[in-house]
């Protein structure tokens, strides 16, 4: 990763129960729409909620393993890496989070765009 | 020279095991240990035998005490230290004894989370941590073997030890029900088909068990004792004991007094060392790189560890990675290591149905990741070090899920499930031809599927059965029979859509985990392409009592509005049988104007859609609408969307039925029901049919004599006239026919499958002779569809209105962390 430490802001989201199993949610920090989801197994992922083919919003797709279907044309999106599956190729970005209790936080690098793009490469 | 003081706070697992580290190398410590339980040291995993009646307190002991008179270690009883003084290096204790240390470690343990509910310090409410627990579930449970009634225990929690309660507590005589917030039991551990397994045993036993339930209050019996857990959606479920096995914290406050650096447990190094110098943390107190623990396999390692650094002999601790068995007699339940998939890692699955067995193994690079076994769990030690020593399995790789004493064995037989059936399972519904008469018609020479349509019958009305027909064919003549090619639902199976219905009905298999469990699905949790299929299945099949999994269906029918190009939504009122009136539009004014919607247009389904609304928008505009009287028009749905009318006999001059009434009344009569595919119909007033009835999925065509019913039509991807169902003259029995047909097709059809490419392959004919000729046939499939359109009318738009899944139109609001320790990223 090539997010250094300071540059992170955690912030807070809540108990990860607000976050249904095998569904998603939303949240924006910074103008930055990231959608946060939580897979059969409890696992928590955050990543742009933005489609890297037409920009389709992740958020409202199936969650299936470790990834998610894009609602608009059906791209799969592994929520690990943000890597698009199969035979599509893009990536989003992906962002750290962690579970303290049953406390869901999130890091957001507090550096420009740019930036970030290059996290989870 | 004096010795040096060693001082250990807390006497559970982990320091036990110190200690015995400490005398095998002949240590030179005064030891001194301060315990808050009135006892020796004991084995607190036990706790669960001494519950279910296999063993007592004796048998769990593991140092007596003449072990610490013998090993000259002073335990200090019912001695809970509150104090740490780091400056003078000395503790003391709540009952007064006071202890200088050169060398401190502390091992608190956790503490049971006790939920925040009205009622929980009711007479018995209890947790499930220690003997005193133990001692008195058991006294509760032995009051209620005397008493001439059966006395009722909850659990909240179906977690590891809530589960090993609630056995132990069944074992005892009692009645148990066990809550659950989450759909799936121990999910921390289990994927959710090894969940449902275990759900399903338990209930077996004749445990109740509740998943997806919040626990909201526990009631009062008048006189300061529990008589019951009230739930969030109302119910109460009665209880003369609760259990509250909901997980633990660690307790870390005595530390956190003295100044140790605390996050979520003691925080300490790979030496187990804390913040402060010559004071160390261990077992479920501390907190090492991030992770705390909860099962005793890791604790173990940190003793020794520690043992070795207080001895002179640096040694460190690498951090865990754990496996998990559920104690309880005759259900075998293993899980270790990461089990949850990503797309870089692959997954092998084998699930053996009739032995209800489940293995699943998740590999990562060429190593074993991750592995849950169900109902036999002989390797999962051997899977388990595979896993820790990270073994390349490629070698193994075809066999590996068959374990380790494989011995080149068969592939998977596909046809098992369908050998697994009863014989007097119905296979054939049309013509009620059980799995008997098929193997009878087999074995007596005909071993072509059209030879056991001759003899039986069998498959040879709609032909959804075709597909088992098939595989009994197979499992009786074996390679001598190829099957007809079935495509699959999706990669995930082998089954073909008419398989897998009829066998959801033969085995009544009632919910997503339980169908991918019986009929082998080849993934854990499915993908957008089976899951939504699978909803609907199991929606149409048990219309009253099926849980919608909403997580299943496409986001259209989560959110009941059409999802935009840039996000937004479109919404579409209903307007029955096409026709308004100036309050609708008026309001529909309104709304535009209020919420800024940027397009407002007439579909091609006479009525109007509102496009561009903000998702956070969607539930006020909904409230606008419903004020005025408008209901979802499902313009989303596999299910009902327009009914298109003209005129008919009201104004029109050619008119000669009431075409608009009919349109309305079968549109009141049919909305809200869950079909394969959209249905659209339409109803015009005479043959020029300006309603365009005769390329719609149903329509109705007026004429002098009555009604000409017509279905299978198409105007979309396909165009293609309709075929003439049927004549009737009376109103009613034409919404009797259509509802017949729609029912028809609801349990036939193939997800996503229009009802012309439908009865093209069940044949037209087919489809005509049993809802126009057979009217008993026709009546059984009208009261189905009345039976489910009871639960079905619910108008979506006002249950969200009224705060059904909020979550789903809301986002999360995030809060800035101020200070944040060192960052770790963790995924
Ligand atoms: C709004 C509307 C167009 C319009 O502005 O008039 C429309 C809009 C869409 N149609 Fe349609 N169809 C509309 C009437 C039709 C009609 C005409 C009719 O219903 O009389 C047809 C041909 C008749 C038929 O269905 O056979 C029609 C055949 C389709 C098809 C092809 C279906 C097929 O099986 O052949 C699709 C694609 C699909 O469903 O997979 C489709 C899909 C769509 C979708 C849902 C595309 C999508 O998946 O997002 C469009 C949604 C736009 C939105 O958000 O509102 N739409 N669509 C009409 C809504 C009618 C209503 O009041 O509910
Ligand atoms: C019913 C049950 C079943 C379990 N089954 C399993 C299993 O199958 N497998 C598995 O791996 N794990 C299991 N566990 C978990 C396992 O028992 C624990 O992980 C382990 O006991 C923790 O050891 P510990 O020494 O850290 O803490 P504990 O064993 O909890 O010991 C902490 C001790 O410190 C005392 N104490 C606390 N504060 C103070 C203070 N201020 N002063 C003095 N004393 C104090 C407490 O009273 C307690 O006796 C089970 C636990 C329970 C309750
Ligand atoms: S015809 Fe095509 S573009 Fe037009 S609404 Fe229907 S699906 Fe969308
Ligand atoms: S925008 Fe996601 S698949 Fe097209």
């Amino acid at each position: 990763m090539s997010m250094s430490e300071q540059s992170v802001q955690w912030y807070e989201l809540g108990p990860v129960s607000s976050i249904p199993l095998r569904g998603s949610r939303r949240v924006v920090i910074n103008d930055q729409t990231i959608g946060l989801f939580r897979t059969a197994t409890d696992k928590v992922f955050a990543i742009d909620d933005q489609c890297p083919h037409k920009k389709g919003p992740l958020s409202e797709g199936i969650v299936h393993d470790n990834c998610v279907t894009c609602p608009l044309h059906n791209w799969v999106i592994s929520l690990e890496d943000g890597k698009a599956q199969g035979a599509d190729e893009g990536c989003v970005n992906t962002y750290p989070v962690k579970i303290e209790g049953e406390q869901l936080r999130i890091g957001v690098a507090l550096c420009n765009k740019q930036e970030l793009a290059t996290v989870g490469d | 020279m004096k010795k040096q003081s060693l001082v250990v706070i807390g006497n559970g697992m982990a320091p036990g095991r110190m200690l015995e580290h400490l005398i095998e190398q002949n240590h030179a410590f005064d030891i001194t240990i301060f315990n808050a339980e009135p006892r020796v040291n004991y084995n607190r995993l036990m706790l669960s035998y001494v519950l279910d009646g296999n063993k007592s307190y004796e048998d769990i002991i593991t140092h007596t005490d003449e072990w610490y008179q013998q090993n000259a270690i002073t335990l200090h009883k019912s001695a809970p230290v509150t104090d740490i003084d780091t400056d003078n290096k000395t503790v003391c204790s709540s009952n007064g004894v006071s202890c200088d240390y050169d060398k401190l470690v502390i091992a608190t343990g956790s503490s049971p989370f006790v939920l925040p509910l009205p009622g929980k310090n009711l007479d018995g409410v209890l947790t499930y941590r220690d003997l005193d627990d133990v001692e008195t579930m058991l006294s509760v449970a032995s009051e209620s073997r005397e008493q001439s009634k059966t006395l009722r225990a909850v659990v909240i929690g179906g977690g590891l030890l809530g589960l090993e309660a609630a056995a132990g507590l069944l074992n005892q005589g009692m009645l148990v029900s066990v809550l659950h917030l989450v759909d799936t039991l121990m999910e921390k551990q289990l994927d959710p088909s090894a969940g449902w397994l275990l759900a399903e045993e338990f209930t077996r036993r004749g445990v109740d068990v509740y998943t997806g339930v919040q626990s909201e209050a526990i009631t009062d019996n008048g006189n300061g004792a529990v008589a019951g857990v009230q739930l969030a959606d109302g119910r109460i479920i009665d209880a003369d004991l609760v259990v509250m096995a909901v997980g633990i914290r660690p307790s870390t406050a005595l530390a956190q007094q003295a100044g140790i650096n605390v996050e979520r447990g003691i925080v300490v190094d790979d030496h187990m060392q804390t913040s402060l110098a010559d004071i160390y943390a261990l077992g479920e107190c501390a907190q090492h790189n991030g992770d705390v623990y909860g099962l005793v396999a890791p604790l173990y390692v940190m003793a020794k560890v520690l043992a070795d650094n207080l001895i002179g002999q640096p040694s460190t601790y690498a951090g865990s990675i754990t496996a998990t068995r559920l104690k309880v007699d005759g259900v075998s339940l293993y899980s270790a290591g990461d089990f949850s998939d990503s797309p870089d890692s692959e997954e092998i699955v084998l699930r053996d149905a009739s032995a209800g067995i489940y293995k699943r193994l998740v590999l990562k690079d060429n190593k074993i990741a991750g592995a849950v076994l169900y109902g036999e769990t002989s390797d999962g030690p051997w899977f388990f070090d595979m896993l820790k020593r990270g073994v390349d399995i490629s070698d193994l790789r075809d066999t590996l899920i068959f374990g380790q004493s494989f011995q080149g064995g068969s592939a998977l037989n596909p046809s098992e499930a369908v050998a697994a059936l009863p014989d007097n399972a119905e296979i054939c519904g049309c013509n009620g031809i059980c799995k008997g008469t098929i193997v009878a018609a087999i074995d007596n020479g005909s071993t072509t599927l059209d030879g056991v349509r001759a003899v039986t019958k069998a498959s040879s009305s709609c032909g959804t059965c075709t597909g088992l027909v098939e595989q009994i064919l197979t499992f009786k003549l074996g390679s001598e029979y190829q099957p007809a090619a079935v495509t699959p639902v999706c990669p995930c199976t082998d089954y073909g859509h008419d398989d897998v219905r009829r066998l959801i009905r033969l085995k009544s298999l009632r919910s997503i985990p339980e169908v991918m469990q019986q009929l082998q699905w080849k993934t854990s949790c499915g993908c957008a392409k089976c899951r939504p299929a699978l909803n609907y299945y199991l929606v149409c099949e048990y219309p009253s009592d099926y849980k919608d999994d909403y997580q299943s269906r496409f986001i259209n029918e989560r959110a009941h509005a059409n999802i935009q190009k840039d996000g937004t939504y479109s919404i579409v009122p209903r307007m029955w049988g096409g026709e308004t009136s100036s309050l609708q539009l008026r309001t529909i004014a309104d709304v535009v104007d209020k919420y800024n919607i940027p397009t407002v247009k007439v579909t091609g389904g006479q009525r109007i859609d509102m496009l561009g609304i903000q998702k956070e928008d969607l539930i006020h505009v909904w409230r606008d609408l419903g004020k005025a009287g408008f209901v979802s028009g499902h313009a989303y749905a596999k299910g009902l969307r327009t009914v298109k009318t003209c005129v008919g006999t009201d104004w029109c001059r050619f008119g000669t039925q009431d075409s608009t009434g009919l349109g309305i009344k079968i549109e009141k009569f049919m909305w809200g029901s869950w079909t394969p595919a959209k249905v659209k119909m339409a109803v015009s007033g005479c043959p020029r049919n300006c309603a365009e009835a005769t390329c719609k999925d149903v329509g109705v065509i007026c004429v002098d004599s009555g009604y000409e019913i017509h279905f299978a039509g198409a105007a979309g991807l396909d165009i293609k006239g309709t075929e003439v169902l049927g004549h009737s003259d009376n109103e009613d029995e034409v919404i009797e026919i259509i509802a017949a047909l729609l029912q028809m097709y609801r349990e036939q059809g193939h997800y996503l499958e229009r009802i012309y490419k439908w009865a093209r392959r069940v044949g037209f004919d087919e489809v005509k002779a049993q809802i126009m000729e057979d009217t008993d046939k026709r009546e059984e499939y009208f009261n189905r569809f009345m039976q489910s359109q009871k639960v079905a009318q619910i108008d979506p738009w006002a249950e969200r209105v009224s705060g059904t899944h909020d979550h789903e139109f809301n986002n999360i609001t995030p809060l800035p962390v101020k200070s944040e320790a060192p960052l770790r990223l963790v995924q």
